[in-house]
């Protein structure tokens, strides 16, 4: 959906209204990289987690952060001895780290989840595979947000 | 709540098919503030399951960075004719469900 300028107007007279303090107020409520680490580690415990395998699909400059579309696939053929156990979204600075955990089993027949999501801000996406012999496979994508998702006022 | 189930039909054993899910759902975050300050409390789903024939066949668990009116898209291997049950539940005792038939040749 593009911003017209009359939206733009409200919201930036919104913020104005305002005034500072929310903006003061929001900023402890930011993920920091530490905060993604440890949802991580939650996820994955003390495993090494590799580079490859997982592609993360998703525009690398959105205008909205209230809905961006997201598309992880892993490359596994998918049978009852080699399949994809789970897939883990996370992000940086959102208020929390985690977006998404999706459990697939060797019926999925294809290892791919789409869904939309939140950025509440420009930052990394990270999508980490859990395959059947308990493996973990990571990849990052970069995306800049211009009209940030989650935390801003209602008006 | 209204979902919209996107499943094929009819299906040849042994063939991926793709099931999309829409369901509406605000997905409050409860991370935002009214003008006044206050707190708007987090109100979202979960968790969503989707059974093929009664055995579970994908499973998700929701945060808030999940976008209002949540998509799912996912695969599964079209084994034999039946139904797919879809649930969702979430905050406030919230819980809604769909379900989708399917021809398998």
């Amino acid at each position: 959906m593009p911003t017209t300028r009359r939206q733009f107007l409200s919201l930036a007279g919104g913020i104005t209204a305002a005034g500072t303090i929310p903006i003061v107020t929001l900023r402890p409520l930011e993920a920091t990289p530490a905060m993604l680490n440890a949802a991580i580690r939650n996820v994955v415990g003390e495993a090494q987690i590799r580079t490859g395998r997982v592609k993360l699909d998703i525009p690398p400059l959105v205008e909205n952060g209230n809905t961006v579309p997201m598309t992880v696939s892993v490359a596994s053929p998918m049978t009852p001895d080699d399949y994809v156990k789970s897939i883990h979204v996370f992000n940086e600075k959102n208020p929390q780290p985690n977006i998404g955990n999706f459990h697939l089993g060797p019926s999925s027949g294809r290892a791919q989840v789409s869904t939309r999501i939140r950025l509440a801000d420009t930052q990394k996406v990270v999508a980490i595979a859990r395959l059947s012999d308990d493996t973990f496979w990571q990849v990052a994508a970069d995306v800049v947000v211009t009209l940030a998702a989650c935390t801003e006022e209602l008006n | 709540m209204a979902a919209l189930i996107n499943v094929p039909a009819k299906a040849r054993r042994g063939d991926v098919i793709e099931i999309r899910t829409l369901t509406s759902h605000i997905m409050e975050t409860g991370f935002r503030h009214t003008a006044d300050g206050r707190l708007v409390p987090r109100d979202i789903i979960t968790s969503f399951t989707c059974r093929y024939n009664g055995t579970e066949i994908f499973r998700a668990d929701l945060f808030p960075a999940i976008a209002a009116n949540p998509y799912l898209s996912f695969f599964t291997v079209a084994k034999e004719s039946g139904k797919f049950e879809f649930e969702w539940t979430g905050d406030n005792g919230y819980s809604s469900t769909a379900s989708a038939s399917i021809t398998v040749e």
